[in-house]
């Protein structure tokens, strides 16, 4: 065990050292990036002048300082909420490790329960972590209006963090031209998962087109396979927001992103006529009779970890598409009952696979549908600025994306590195023509997290009458001001 | 020619030797106690233990502090009172034992009270009056959602649950194995809110027609050649479903103290009304209902506020969505999801005063019967 840390975090602090040595060249460090989109090739010339020098640089200042062992022995806490005595605090426990080994500082990390309430009230009692990552743009700019987060404008390397983030991470991370959050680690949503096999066997094609996808659903219901959607929202105290997502990911397909960023933002109304015509087309898959297994019914009972249940029966898929997130896989049928991935019945790639949820209007090209999440920093110390620093480099990923489940917000990322189903997500997400953050986080939480939820729980227990009236309800719940 | 010691003297003598010997003691008791919550309150103390040895170390360790401590304060400080005037002491003693209780209720309940009444009146939009958050409660369609289910909530549940537990311990009184028919009863009492919930959630479950139903209710359904009924997704019939688990919870409350009260009613009584010819029926509503209707009273009352502060089988059961919201889980989302401070702390206060006059009906019957002063 101990051994293996050790040599993972070898192998990342060389993959960070040759990375160094190899982008120092072009990238302008001392100069803060003055010269913007300098080309990253010719390693030759000038490869050992920057400021640090010693070790071989980064692009960031206090990074390279700390690699120097200028802030050995301090201390940095950082806060997440990656669940304590999950895989992912061991993940991302592991993905600290090559930068205490390469610094000497001590990064304490402590996984919290309760996550967000737990750092609202250390803010609020004027005892914050150094760093915390956050998962809604909207928290971060509530912080950073009380003044709670320190301004990175100030002093980080921003275009270097421009040229390393994809999908428009750093305006996501900026409120009125200043930077306050780093985003570092990210989710796609636009993807549906099929069974392979099954798909292969019935001469099904996974459909590039939303044409396609309803001509295969009708396909599927005319050769009595069953139902081709699996589809359910019940979620505890969330329930809904899968339904969310379909919307979101629908208006992303057929309006410009322009009409996407002025619904969060309230600037047209939450029912415009781009929105109902977004709910419309999912109208067409969720309520057409036969599509949807089990009917509303089914949708609103049955728990989202279930959804996908009949793909797996016996007697082959009952259902046969679901658009989910890549963290479903450890819920397909029997998989539930391991916790190892490499022991799960069915594996993703092999058994399952994904397609890309198709466009819609040309016009609007190829949108990806995702969340992400972030660091925001609360105390302005070198050695803090230093961890930020490393997590903006790609680097940072390596340990985790090794351990799998991960997808960097950073897209100069390899992908080599990656392992399915992420490798195929991050060049989805590359070749995304933009970005659509999920927008029900970043509207106010009593609509995001409130009446657009049990909006659309009312919808589908209605069998999906009265689409205006429910569209007109949450607009009416939006709060003032 | 002996010493005469005068007996006065020593009596004195020893009371200031043991007062001061007292003293030392209480301010011990106090450093020790003192040092104790430090020791709690330092996350290191434990650290060493390893995670499940240090949780019950710390939970021995405030056990201790808690249970014994006020014991020990007790004990030390009615000391210390013994040690003064006796007049002095007399007037001294009683505080002793209610001013502590006095200083909890008060930091603990008055002064948050009276904070959340403040705030539902100032936490509001900027440029609106006070009564901006009660406004928008009464006009907001969840909120009367809300409002509007409290009401069948309150209508139902206190009802039903009187009539089943009083019918049941007018029966049970005449049964050979009384004591074990209400023990059953009187079970689910003992589950709590949640751990209920979660039991009927299972009984309500709904699968697809035709396939294995894990609910009981659909099972039972189904097995009559019913069609299956999504039972939580219902309206209205989700509420009514959710209602029949706060009477099944309460029934049991009822039944016992109903069943003591019928049997504090005196035989000669009923015996008399029987020989004058009253059936049985004539009996129960004339005769039994009457004399104990304080105990009635005090059980519908009790269960009308458990109703009306009703908040975890609707949280777990469908989160307060299609329509089944109620005032309690309201609040909770706005303080906790949304972080609408003055608008949760106007239902808190709503939903305060619609308590407050069952609980001055309670009080009062209490009173009548001669419980309290």
């Amino acid at each position: 065990m101990k051994k293996r840390k050790w040599s993972i975090a070898l192998v990342a602090l060389a993959m960070l050292l040759a990375a160094c040595a190899e982008s120092s060249g072009g990238s302008t460090t001392t100069a803060g990036g003055t010269e913007g989109s300098t080309t990253t090739a010719a390693p030759s010339e000038g490869s050992t002048t920057t400021a640090a020098g010693s070790v071989g640089a980064t692009p960031y200042e206090n990074l390279n300082a700390a690699m120097a062992g200028d802030y050995a022995g301090t201390t940095v806490e950082i806060v997440a909420q990656w669940a304590p005595d999950g895989a992912e605090a061991e993940s991302f426990d592991a993905a600290l490790q090559p930068f205490r080994d390469a610094t000497g500082i001590d990064v304490q990390w402590n996984p919290t329960v309760e996550y967000e309430t737990a750092l609202q009230v250390r803010v609020d009692g004027g005892n914050p972590p150094d760093l915390a990552q956050i998962a809604q743009p909207g928290k971060m700019a509530q912080y950073a209006a009380a003044g709670s987060l320190v301004n990175l404008s100030d002093w980080f390397n921003v275009d270097q963090l421009t040229q390393d983030l994809c999908c428009g991470f750093v305006d996501m991370g900026s409120v009125d031209g200043s930077l306050y959050g780093v985003f570092w680690k990210t989710d796609v949503k636009s993807i549906v998962w099929y069974p392979i096999q099954a798909f292969a066997d019935n001469g099904y094609e996974p459909p590039t087109t939303w044409d396609e996808m309803i001509a295969l659903s009708d396909q599927i219901v005319a050769d009595g396979n069953g139902s081709p959607w699996c589809i359910s929202i019940e979620s505890e105290a969330a329930d809904g927001w899968v339904a969310t997502d379909w919307m979101e990911d629908i208006l992303l397909r057929t309006a410009p992103l322009e009409t996407y960023t002025a619904w969060y933002n309230h600037d047209i109304a939450f029912n415009d006529p781009a929105v109902l015509h977004a709910a419309e087309l999912m109208h067409q898959i969720w309520f057409t009779e036969g599509y949807a297994y089990g009917g509303s019914d089914y949708i609103n009972a049955t728990f989202i970890g279930n959804t996908q249940d009949p793909m797996f029966d016996a007697a082959g898929p009952q259902c046969w598409m679901q658009k989910q997130a890549a963290w479903i896989p450890g819920f397909w049928g029997e998989n539930k009952d391991f916790t190892d991935p490499a022991e799960w019945p069915n594996q993703p790639g092999e058994d399952v696979g994904f397609f890309y949820f198709p466009p819609i209007d040309e016009a609007y090209g190829n949108p990806v549908l995702g969340g992400a999440d972030m660091f925001v920093m609360f105390n302005d110390r070198p050695e803090v600025r230093a961890l930020l620093e490393y997590l903006a480099t790609p680097e940072s990923a390596a340990p985790w994306i090794e351990r799998g489940g991960f997808l960097a917000a950073n897209k100069n990322v390899p992908v080599e590195s990656y392992t399915y189903p992420n490798d195929e997500l991050a060049t989805m997400t590359a070749n995304a023509t933009s970005f659509g953050f999920d927008a029900s986080d970043l509207m106010p939480a009593d609509v995001g997290a409130g009446t657009f939820w049990s909006g659309m729980v009312d919808w589908v227990a209605a069998n999906g009458e009265g689409t205006e009236a429910v569209f007109q309800g949450i607009e009416d719940s939006w709060p003032a001001g | 020619m002996a010493e005469v010691v005068d007996p006065q003297q020593v009596v004195v003598e020893r009371r200031g030797w043991t007062a001061g010997r007292d003293f030392l003691i209480a301010v011990a008791v106090f450093a020790i106690l003192w040092l104790g919550l430090r020791l709690l309150r330092n996350p290191d103390t434990f650290a060493g233990m390893g995670p499940l040895a240090g949780k019950l170390a710390q939970a021995l360790l405030a056990l201790a502090l808690g249970i014994g401590g006020i014991w020990a304060v007790f004990i030390v400080v009615n000391t210390l009172v013994e040690h003064l005037p006796v007049r002095v002491a007399e007037f001294v003693r009683p505080w002793v034992f209610v001013l502590p209780a006095l200083f909890v209720v008060g930091v603990y309940l008055v002064y948050p009270a009276i904070r959340t009444i403040i705030q539902s009146l100032t936490e509001v939009p900027e440029g609106e009056g006070f009564l901006a958050n009660y406004i928008d409660a009464f006009t907001d369609p969840d909120v009367q959602i809300a409002l509007r289910n409290n009401v069948i909530w309150l209508l139902i549940a206190p009802t039903a649950s009187v009539i089943i537990g009083l019918a049941f311990a007018a029966l049970a009184d005449r049964v050979k194995r009384e004591s074990l028919a209400k023990t059953f009863v009187f079970m689910p009492l003992a589950i709590s809110m949640v751990g209920a919930s979660v039991i009927w959630g299972f009984m309500y479950a709904w699968k697809i027609p035709g396939q294995p139903q894990v609910g009981l209710v659909n099972a039972v359904i189904q097995g009559l050649g019913g069609e299956p009924i999504a039972i939580l997704q219902q309206v209205p019939l989700n509420t009514f479903a959710m209602i029949v688990i706060m009477i099944w919870l309460q029934v049991g409350f009822a039944m016992v103290i109903l069943s003591a009260a019928i049997k504090g009613v005196p035989v000669e009584l009923t015996e008399a009304a029987r020989i004058d010819g009253a059936s049985e029926l004539q009996n129960f509503f004339k005769i039994l209902v009457p004399s104990i209707r304080g105990s009635i009273i005090t059980v519908f009352t009790t269960i009308a506020i458990a109703v009306l502060k009703v908040f975890d089988i609707v949280f777990v059961l469908t989160g307060g969505n299609l329509d089944t919201e109620v005032i309690a889980l309201r609040m909770y989302d706005e303080m906790f999801r949304f972080r609408n401070f003055g608008q949760a702390t106007a239902m808190a206060v709503i939903l305060f005063v619609a308590v407050v006059p069952i609980m001055i009906i309670n009080v009062r019957n209490l009173r009548k019967q001669g419980i309290g002063s």
